[in-house]
């Protein structure tokens, strides 16, 4: 089928979910759902996952395709939320404490993670993500074995292991969220988190301007391109997945501030799947990513998981919007990696 | 020693692609047991007249060919490879298609297998059929005896020798019992010396057998050594069909290369210094398919330098050695220093630019605004459109400057474009050329490499660039290094013009040195140096 | 390749090291051992030779054979619906998740020429994917768009199916076709001869297949498609017709196992089968781009002893099967990393050099 050009260039999945997400908003309307609610809902959401779909735009704009290998900088993220949780510092001191270790983690693991990549080349995607699952997988030993003892931390029984979930209430659980929040025609807007989120923004938009920045992206279409103009295209990658990890590493601090849990063991294993979605529905290709892409991606693909439950639950029992995910999520990306006209 | 209708018969192939005639009528012939020779430059057609005798699909999908192609007398029109391997043509590629974890006889009944039926082929068909193992082998020992290899044809053809390789490639092709015609493509390029004799040996001796070979070379020695008739082709057209017997080298490549000049660019008004702005002494350079071997060259102050020669023969090579894109060796003194070599960014900060022929891999970021595009390689190596900053990574682009001097030089070359903030790869071929050239000169060098200026360029926009690289030499004086296969081009704006040959300079020429001067030297008859 | 070959060798050695290092520790008695894994292996070792045909075809790691375990899925569930006991509904099992795994196999055969040098990630996604469709038919269209009148089967609110299916219909139906009986230090020991039976079937068609001419021009694609496509071998069509293969296979191979668990979780049972099945033949030293029948047996024995040692060792090691569990997971993500990595190391070597050479 062949559709008018820019048809074609927006992209039918794309048409479809937007309109999919009309509907369901339409459909809260006409059933007088709480409308300011799931707007509310639906920007807390935004805030929440952004940074981690903000990780992806310096792997694609660095020539790394899809940053499969998130959770090693969600990994490192969690470490600083527990280090921080056990030393038992609150508020916003805390987050900053996770967000501190977090960082200075995700520095030497990203360089790590760049130099495979660069050994990798063509296939970064499937070693990004066995990679970060084998990670996942072995830090599930070690929060069982961590030298933790903080009873709030640890398994009533035994006393030894890290708790697969912690809440973060009364300690940072929605600090950022709270922090300059204000309310605007009945929806609630999470300020705080919405600041950092579109300051990330802005700083990524701002760094692909400054030298490093323009060096990196001018690399990511051909190593003879990038040796032909003195560019080391081996060194832009690591700075790129770099830059992507540390932003992973403080998107998850993000993340669970605003959720309100840490959560450890398997929970990052899948974590990179959503963000991927979200970034590709906003309109990036493996090869190509704005910030644009980032929050309208974001705004999308998590306005239509917050939105689907309650207006479809009205109707039909049963989680479909697990269900809407899986094919919606996988789908998009499904796509995107049969679209590649040239690596 | 032909026996009815000719093997192959090309009667008026004509061929355009956008309104450009690449094919304007050839005709051609091969008979059964004689080694026809088609000599040509890049450029000339043969390429094109292979796709067309093979049936590739981008023939089919830019408007097909007029013409005919008779296969023992027959009229054919092939729509695929396989088609053309089915009626019968054979094809030794330059490439070697083999598997290398297969064994020789595998490699050599490839897709031709002999097979016993079995019981799951009765039931499913005869895909299913198994491999009959002996029959395999005995067919391709028989094809490697008629080919004089010894090797054993159960060992795996990882790891042997090139030259075993290429003959294996000839054995498959001998083996076909349907073989009407036999096509070598430049099939000694990557053969050592004693492999390539062989090589002619083996030809000669299948063509003795009955075998109709059509050869494509560059080596016009080997077209003397073994070419019962030869064809030679320029711009499309057959201009010559020297006998072997009679002909010489020189002829052959006079008849390849003389041209009448199409492009005049402005003439000189200065003679440049003879001061040597560069020194090149014993370089030389792995770049697959233009390997260097020992140049030495001074480039005078201010000139235009040309480079020539045959395709594949090196000149190409030069300029990318030299910046530091492909693997160098040797000396190279510039600006009074010792140059590093294979250094890139070291030649982009000392003053070197290169324009290079691969302008879509090396020149552009096609997804890029042509402003970027224009900017990108003195931003990189001399921090310009930058604003200053305590942290030289994190300078900021002042794109206000990058915009005003991409609005000059749009201008200045030329470019038809919407604006400075358009995609390049919404650019013809011409306006993106310019770009490569608006690249190279913001970074105001001392000295530019040019590697085929023209090169898929409409005629128009061909006169503009030479001219913009006139004016680059004449008015700010910059020295020039120009390669181009087209020697018209060459000796329509350069002081001096290089011939290449085998990886070695053979001549330097004043550009109005009688034709057969060139053509000595593109033959390699010639030793005169600079 | 030198470092290929000793990786061939030396990770079975390594793991068959760290089983005995498990079976002593947690003092695993040979009989137990030995039930364990010759169910474990009767029951899984079709879905590693599912994987053999896509790795020799040159599409890599078949990360969708969970396609074809869904496939073999649905024909479970319809046989149970149906109340078709035994040998006839396993058989009939067998024959309607044929047509369905043919389909599902020529669509992500499809897949897969789209998106050529990704098939593997493409294989992950197309299969998290496929999980969603099925969630979408099984959890919300049986029973309210598509009519299933079957209350055991159906959950209270009138569509979905419930989360666990009673296979012990036909529960060892093939198993137990001849039923042998092995008596080993008082344990009692049971041996699925049939089974073995069609697994040895399985390896003979196999081995039989790639000396067929078919067989011949996949081992073409998989070591160089561009010149298997100039030799005239229709290799798109031909990576369609491997991807079939494995998923049909996939399908039986699901149904085999099926029956010897006699449950089917509805929503879970399939979930895993590519990562074990994947991660089961990579321990024997296999690689992505070669891989034998022997491997594919060896691996299974392999993976499987450790799957079953490693919550026992935890638990003698540690005090906590639990530390087993993820270990045994961890190992299995590692396994295929390490594989994953070799062959882009490899291959990314290779094309860096190609590109220096004089052709």
């Amino acid at each position: 089928m062949r559709f008018p050009g820019p048809l074609r260039e927006f992209g039918i999945p794309r048409l479809l979910i937007a309109v999919f997400l009309v509907v369901l908003f339409a459909v809260a309307v006409a059933t007088h759902m709480d409308l300011q609610g799931l707007i509310s809902d639906s920007i807390v959401r935004v805030g929440r996952n952004g940074i981690l779909v903000l990780a992806l735009l310096p792997a694609i704009q660095g020539g790394i395709g899809l940053n499969f290998g998130l959770p090693l900088g969600i990994i490192c993220g969690l470490v600083g939320a527990v280090i921080s949780l056990n030393a038992g510092v609150h508020g916003i001191w805390g987050i900053a404490m996770a967000t501190g270790i977090g960082v200075a983690l995700a520095i030497p693991v990203g360089a790590g993670y760049g130099w495979l990549l660069n050994r990798t080349r063509g296939q970064e995607m499937m070693v990004g993500t066995y990679l970060g699952f084998a990670i996942v997988s072995m830090m599930s030993v070690f929060w069982l074995l961590a030298p933790v003892r903080n009873p709030a931390l640890v398994w009533a029984i035994g006393g030894r292991g890290l708790r697969t979930t912690r809440s973060l209430g009364g300690i940072y659980d929605k600090v950022l969220d709270r922090w300059l929040a204000f309310t605007v025609a009945g929806v609630r807007v999470p300020g705080g988190t919405l600041v950092v989120f579109f300051g990330l923004c802005f700083l990524v938009w701002l760094f692909f301007r400054t030298r490093m920045g323009i060096t990196i992206a001018a690399a990511r279409s051909s190593t003879k391109f990038a040796r032909a103009a003195g560019i080391s295209d081996e060194r832009t990658r690591v700075q790129a997945t770099v830059l992507s990890t540390v932003l992973a590493a403080i998107g998850i601090v993000i993340f669970s501030q605003s959720y309100g849990f840490v959560q450890l063991y398997t929970a990052p294993l899948l974590m990179a799947f959503p963000a991927i979605a979200c970034i590709l529905i906003g309109g990036a290709t493996v090869t190509r990513a704005t910030i644009g892409h980032v929050i309208v991606g974001t705004l999308l693909f998590q306005s239509i998981l917050t939105v689907a439950l309650p207006v479809t639950s009205q109707v039909i029992q049963g989680d479909i919007s697990e269900t809407a995910r899986l094919i919606i999520q996988n789908g998009m990306i499904l796509y995107a990696l049969t679209r590649v006209g040239r690596t | 020693m032909d026996t009815g209708a000719p093997a192959l018969e090309l009667r008026s192939i004509i061929k355009e692609y956008e309104q450009n005639r690449v094919l304007k009528g050839v005709s051609l012939d091969v008979r059964k047991g004689e080694i026809h020779a088609l000599v040509g430059e890049n450029g000339a057609g043969k390429s094109t007249l292979m796709n067309i005798l093979f049936g590739m699909p981008v023939i089919w999908e830019t408007g097909g060919y007029e013409g005919e192609v008779l296969l023992t007398g027959a009229p054919v029109r092939f729509h695929s490879p396989a088609e053309a391997m089915e009626a019968g043509i054979g094809m030794v590629h330059q490439e070697f298609m083999l598997l290398p974890g297969f064994r020789v006889a595998e490699n050599i009944k490839l897709n031709r297998e002999p097979t016993r039926p079995n019981p799951a082929s009765a039931i499913l068909g005869s895909k299913l059929e198994s491999l009959d193992i002996p029959k395999m082998r005995a067919d391709a020992r028989r094809a490697l005896d008629a080919v004089g290899l010894g090797i054993d044809e159960w060992i795996r053809v990882a790891g042997l020798p090139v030259g075993h390789m290429q003959f294996i490639e000839i054995a498959r092709e001998v083996d076909k019992e349907r073989l009407k015609l036999l096509i070598f493509d430049e099939p000694t390029a990557v053969l050592t010396e004693g492999d390539a004799e062989k090589l002619l040996d083996i030809m000669r001796g299948l063509a003795s057998k009955g075998h109709a070979i059509l050869f494509i070379t560059h080596r016009l020695d080997e077209v003397l050594a073994v070419a019962d008739r030869i064809t030679v082709l320029r711009d499309g057209e057959v201009v010559g069909t020297p006998d072997p017997k009679t002909t010489t080298v020189v002829r052959i490549a006079e008849l390849m290369v003389g041209r009448p000049a199409a492009v005049k660019a402005a003439r000189r008004f200065f003679a440049p210094t003879t001061e040597p702005a560069m020194g090149i002494e014993s370089l030389s350079v792995d770049m697959p398919g233009e390997r260097v071997d020992d140049v030495t060259l001074a480039v005078r102050r201010g000139e235009i330098l040309g480079i020539g020669g045959l395709a594949g023969h090196g000149k190409l090579g030069i300029a990318n050695g030299v910046m530091g894109l492909y693997p160098a060796w040797g000396r190279v003194i510039f600006g009074e220093k010792l140059f590093p070599l294979n250094e890139p960014r070291e030649a982009l900060q000392r003053g070197l630019a290169f324009v290079s022929e691969d302008r879509r891999g090396v020149g552009l970021l096609p997804e890029e605004s042509i402003e970027l595009n224009i900017a990108l390689s003195a931003l990189e190596a001399q921090g310009r459109f930058l604003h200053p900053s305590p942290i030289p990574a994190l300078q900021l682009l002042n794109h206000r400057a990058m915009r005003a001097h991409a609005l000059e030089m749009i201008k200045a070359l030329d470019i038809r474009t919407t604006g400075p903030s358009q995609q390049v790869r919404r650019l013809s071929g011409g306006n993106q050329q310019k770009v490569c050239v608006a690249r190279a000169m913001t970074l105001r060098p001392k000295l530019l490499f040019v590697s085929e200026p023209t090169r898929g360029i409409d005629v128009g926009a061909k006169q503009l660039v030479l001219e913009v690289l006139a004016a680059l030499n004449r008015e700010q004086e910059v020295t020039l290094v120009v390669t181009s296969s087209e020697l018209a081009e060459l000796r329509a704006i350069c002081d001096r013009v290089a011939i290449v040959y085998r990886g070695k300079i053979a001549a330097i020429l004043p550009p109005d040195a009688p034709d057969a001067a060139f053509g000595l030297a593109m033959a390699g008859e010639s030793a005169q140096a600079a | 390749m030198r470092g290929a070959r000793i990786l061939r060798h030396l990770v079975p050695l390594l793991f068959a090291a760290l089983c005995i290092f498990g079976i002593v520790v947690a003092k695993i008695t040979a009989p137990f051992l030995i039930s364990e894994m010759l169910v474990r292996m009767s029951r899984n070792s079709v879905l590693v030779l599912a994987l053999l045909i896509p790795i020799l075809a040159g599409l890599g790691l078949n990360f969708g054979i969970v396609i074809g375990a869904m496939a073999g899925q649905i024909g479970a569930i319809l046989i149970v619906k149906w109340g078709i006991p035994g040998i006839g509904g396993f058989a009939l099992a067998w024959l309607l998740a044929t047509p369905v795994a043919v389909l599902l196999g020529i669509a992500t055969g499809t897949l897969f020429n789209r998106a050529k040098g990704r098939e593997m990630v493409t294989g992950l996604i197309a299969g998290f994917f496929a999980n969603g469709l099925y969630q979408l038919l099984f959890l919300f269209a049986v029973g309210s768009i598509i009519p299933f009148h079957s209350p055991s089967m159906v959950l209270p609110q009138g569509y979905g199916l419930r989360n666990t299916v009673d296979l012990s219909t036909i529960q060892y139906a093939i198993d137990d076709l001849i039923k042998l009986r092995y008596r080993l230090q008082g344990v009692e020991i049971r041996v699925p001869v049939v089974t073995y039976l069609i697994i040895a079937g399985f390896c003979f068609l196999t081995l039989f297949f790639f000396r067929t001419r078919l067989g011949q021009q996949f081992r073409a694609m998989g070591q160089d498609p561009h010149v298997a496509a100039i030799a005239g071998i229709p290799v798109e069509r031909n990576r369609i017709v491997a991807t079939v293969l494995s998923t049909v296979m996939a399908a039986w191979g699901q149904l085999l196992f099926l029956q010897n668990i006699g449950t089917l979780n509805t929503y879970s049972s399939h979930e895993q089968v590519g990562m074990f099945a994947i991660a089961a033949l990579l321990v024997s030293g296999a690689t992505v781009s070669q891989a034998t029948v022997g491997q594919a047996l060896l691996g299974t024995v392999l993976f499987h002893t450790l799957f079953v040692v490693s919550p026992l060792a935890g638990k003698a090691l540690a005090g906590d099967a639990q530390i087993g569990e993820y270990f045994r997971v961890f190992v299995a993500y590692a396994v295929i990393t390490v594989a994953l990595v070799l062959h882009a190391w490899q291959s990314a070597r290779a094309a860096r050099e190609a590109r220096r050479e004089t052709r």
